[in-house]
């Protein structure tokens, strides 16, 4: 039964790090770029979420939604203003340039606002559980997992039913050719930017409803292991992103239940060490030709 | 004839660093540098030890490599346990310091084989994150709350180290060996295709960048009184990143100032930490996008004393200031 | 200077990528001293054939022989000692590097002296590095590339950096040169330079040539004798005169530029 509960526990996290995950495959996928700061983005947007439920007195629909907004707008700021003028540098300008952004955005945040850490209420979400043999699952969990749930499917409609996703797929696959096609290359990533960030907006206030505290370095971790969940289901892949999200989630629930609780963070990066050199392509790599 | 005059060159920069030496030695006994100009000197050392380290596995080899704290780690913490619990003397603490940072060099230097780009530079980053979370759980180095050290770092260590890098790392440079893994960050097919074997240069540039990262790291151990894992962070790394890349990939001059200007700033702004990473973060940012290539892109400083073209990675090759 | 001495033999060489089978059931022989051509129309597998003799892919199906010595497997860096040394399509120079150094980097397998003798500057090291270095510019001045010699390689003109990759190229010392489109991006007053160059370098250095060409004139005119592949297969092989007659290499190039 503490197996089952820790699967529990691991596929909530999980479904975090996937949210996160989704927006470095995406970027990855159609500009090629480690986005070091998508991390720092999911941290504003959990910020975003306590204003509006604290401040705003919001509730947690309204609040998810504007924390996606404004990390939206977030992301093609970032995108517009550091990463653009960057399209045609070498790949270690741009990945240098991402950790500038990342800096920027955590020490901008404690410039603003401070260090000191901050607790999501608790009254928010109504706080049941459920038995299913023997295992106790939160309403809060429940909620959580539907919310990715809907927001992964809702992605998948975007990619591949609407004018915008057709054109994503265009650009990652050869924006060259796309340009040619006549589609907006420039709009098209900085709408990949826009959705992406969105999601690790969305993760923020998720994660600040089920883990309760949050600080403005907060991102710097998940950020991390989303980008391993991103790699280990094969960056640029979108289920690949799902997929490696929930993965590492389970992995990590599982060596703490196994009484390892302090290695958990050191078992990302070995899970990430043993992908990129077993199968530097990812779970999904070859196999699913699809990249956005 | 020319072999003289290159010997000459080096025994006049040899003579410079030890009037520079014996001055500030005579400046410190003589009680006329307070410790905070003493402690930045040895940082502003340490950082250009770890700066020239990592500007061989970066600048020259092209291997880009974002974990250099996890090398400084390995070595604070091998030199601490030598001296601290197995009382060695300090020489050979560094020099053990070194030698396991070396070894932890091959260990993230042979899978980095497979790697590229990116890849690596994730790699590399997580090694990083495994050896900060491995020395926060082991309680034999005192876990989270970390080592005291003795203070043992003195001056003539900090500057003959300091030399012995900067010679070291110069001479391999400018050599066919050098030139091996210039080629290799150029374009490795390419290289590959002019005999040159790729596997050993990326891993002898890893091998010698971490073994004197280590060094650092001993020096580094020895001056603090206490190390912890949360000092060998990846924002560590991105500090050391930051001389390689600001100072301009590929010039050791280069990455030299840059650790020197950035040592001070940090120094005068260290009541004002987030200052300090905002206005590092926002360099980084502009560099990049306004100047790529860094201070001094892949030149040499001694490339502007002299009549010769820029040659890169290296200083000149010998025969060609003949004119000059 | 042609013998009958086989130097290189490609038996029923073949590769795929996945499923996708790049090229299969190549058999190309060379002796020692020929100049071979190797033509066919765009993706029909002329540089994959390079890549697989020089060892940057590994060939998933038959052998290739470097003078009684198999090579497959073997590292591309070693590929190079055993005597094979290529140019590339697109330009592959060290471009920071010096045309001096790009030539160095070449020599660099000679170089006896170890990297603990560098770092100590061993009486070694500088026996070493003197020799590589004259040598090197002994071979600029064959090119007449010394003047250019301390000049970044990138910021050399386009025909001259041509001419130093072939230059760096032999300079590794091949007993076996393959030249990937040479004369690519080159007028027809460069491209005839080209063709003297090769002639010349051949006879100096007692040198094989694979050369792969588009320019028909070019391939028709230096090459003894002509491989053409297609789709992956070899479908005809012999004197320029009898591959211009051959229908099936007329139809393989139908559609593409014709002589």
């Amino acid at each position: 039964m503490e197996l089952i509960q820790q699967l529990v526990n691991g596929i909530s996290l999980g479904s975090i790090y996937a949210l996160i995950a989704l927006g470095y495959t995406m970027v990855y996928g159609i500009v090629r770029l480690i986005n070091f700061a998508h991390g720092d983005v999911f941290m504003v947007g959990a910020f975003v979420g306590f204003y509006a439920i604290t401040s705003l007195n919001l509730g947690f629909f309204p609040a998810l939604l504007l924390a996606m907004v404004v990390c939206a707008l977030l992301g093609v700021i970032i995108e517009r203003i550091a990463y653009k003028p960057l399209r045609n540098a070498t790949r270690i300008a741009a990945l240098i340039t991402a950790i500038g952004v990342s800096l920027f955005i955590e020490y901008g945040t404690i410039y603003v606002r401070g260090a000191q850490p901050e607790a999501y209420p608790s009254t928010l979400l109504p706080d049941k559980s459920i038995e299913v043999f023997g295992v106790t699952i939160s309403s809060q969990s429940l909620l959580i997992l539907c919310t990715s749930i809907v927001l992964m499917i809702l992605l998948q409609l975007i990619v591949h039913k609407t004018k915008i996703g057709k054109a994503m797929r265009a650009v990652s696959y050869d924006s060259e050719a796309a340009r040619l096609m006549g589609i907006n290359v420039d709009n098209t990533i900085s709408a990949t930017f826009a959705i992406g960030s969105a999601l690790a907006g969305a993760a923020g206030v998720i994660f600040g409803i089920y883990y309760i505290k949050i600080e403005p370095l907060m991102g710097i971790i998940p950020g991390l292991k989303a980008f391993v969940a991103a790699v280990l289901g094969g960056i640029g892949i979108i289920p690949g992103a799902m997929v490696g999200g929930l993965a590492l989630g389970v992995i990590e629930a599982l060596v703490s239940g196994l009484g390892y609780s302090l290695w958990r963070d050191g078992v990302a990066f070995i899970v990430l060490i043993l992908i990129l050199i077993f199968r530097p392509s990812g779970l999904f790599g070859k196999n699913v030709r699809e990249k956005v | 004839m020319t072999t003289l005059k290159r010997i000459n060159g080096f025994w006049i920069s040899f003579v410079l660093a030890l009037v520079f030496f014996i001055v500030v030695q005579l400046l410190i006994s003589g009680g006329m540098l307070n410790t905070f100009y003493i402690n930045t000197l040895f940082f502003m050392a340490i950082n250009i030890i770890l700066a020239v380290s990592l500007h061989l596995i970066i600048g020259i080899t092209g291997q880009f490599s974002i974990g250099h704290a996890g090398f400084l780690a390995v070595g604070a913490y091998a030199s601490a346990i030598m001296t601290m619990k197995l009382q060695m003397p300090f020489a050979l603490s560094l020099l053990v310091g070194g030698i396991v940072a070396a070894a932890a060099g091959l260990l993230i230097g042979i899978p980095s084989l497979r790697l590229k780009g990116d890849y690596l530079a994730i790699a590399t980053l997580g090694f990083g994150e495994i050896v900060r979370i491995i020395l926060l759980n082991v309680d034999y180095v005192g876990g989270a709350s970390g080592m005291t050290v003795t203070h043992l770092t003195s001056w003539p260590w900090v500057f003959a180290c300091l030399l012995i890098t900067i010679i070291v790392i110069a001479n391999f440079t400018n050599s066919t060996h050098g030139r091996a893994c210039i080629s290799i960050r150029e374009d490795e097919i390419a290289a590959d295709s002019m005999g040159i074997n790729t596997t050993y240069y990326k891993v002898a540039a890893f091998v010698i960048g971490s073994f004197f990262a280590g060094i650092a790291g001993g020096l580094y151990a020895h001056n603090f009184y206490i190390i912890q894992p949360t000092n060998f962070g990846f924002l560590k790394s991105f500090d050391i990143l930051i001389f390689v890349v600001l100072g301009g990939l590929g010039s050791m001059s280069g990455a030299v100032i840059a650790a020197i200007l950035l040592t001070i700033v940090s120094t005068f702004l260290q009541d004002y930490p987030e200052t300090r990473m905002i206005i590092y973060s926002l360099v980084l940012i502009l560099v990049m996008i306004y100047r790529p290539k860094g201070l001094l892109g892949t030149r040499e400083l001694t490339s502007f004393f002299r009549l010769g073209k820029a040659v890169e990675g290296g200083k000149q090759g010998e025969n060609k200031q003949t004119v000059a | 200077m042609k013998t009958n001495k086989p130097l290189l033999k490609a038996n029923n060489v073949g590769i795929h990528f996945g499923g996708l089978k790049a090229l299969s059931g190549i058999n190309v022989e060379l002796n020692a001293g020929e100049l071979v051509g190797l033509i066919g129309p765009n993706g029909a597998g002329k540089t994959t054939f390079f890549n697989l003799l020089t060892g940057v892919y590994e060939p998933t199906e038959g052998s290739i022989v470097l003078d009684n010595e198999k090579l497959n497997g073997l590292a591309p860096y070693k590929i190079t000692r055993k005597g094979i040394s290529r140019t590339f399509q697109n330009i592959r120079l060290f471009g920071e590097l010096s045309v001096l150094d790009n030539v160095k980097v070449a020599y660099h397998s000679l170089a006896r002296h170890s990297i603990f003798s560098s770092i100590f500057r061993l009486p070694s090291h500088f026996s070493g590095e003197k020799e590589i270095e004259e040598k090197a510019i002994e071979f600029l001045k064959i090119f007449n590339l010394e003047s250019f010699m301390y000049e970044k390689a990138k910021n050399l003109p386009y025909g001259q950096q041509r001419r130093l990759e072939i230059a760096r190229a032999l300079a590794a010392h091949p007993k076996l040169l393959l030249l990937d489109e040479p004369a690519a991006g080159m007028n027809p007053q460069e491209t005839r330079e080209l063709m003297n160059l090769i002639a010349f370098i051949r006879e100096k250095f007692q040198l094989t040539i694979l050369l792969i060409e588009h320019d028909m004139s070019l391939v028709m005119g230096v090459c003894e004798r002509i491989y053409v592949l297609d789709h992956g297969q070899l479908i005809a092989h012999g004197t320029p005169e009898e591959i211009r007659n051959n229908p099936k290499v007329i139809e393989a190039y139908l559609g593409e530029e014709v002589s």
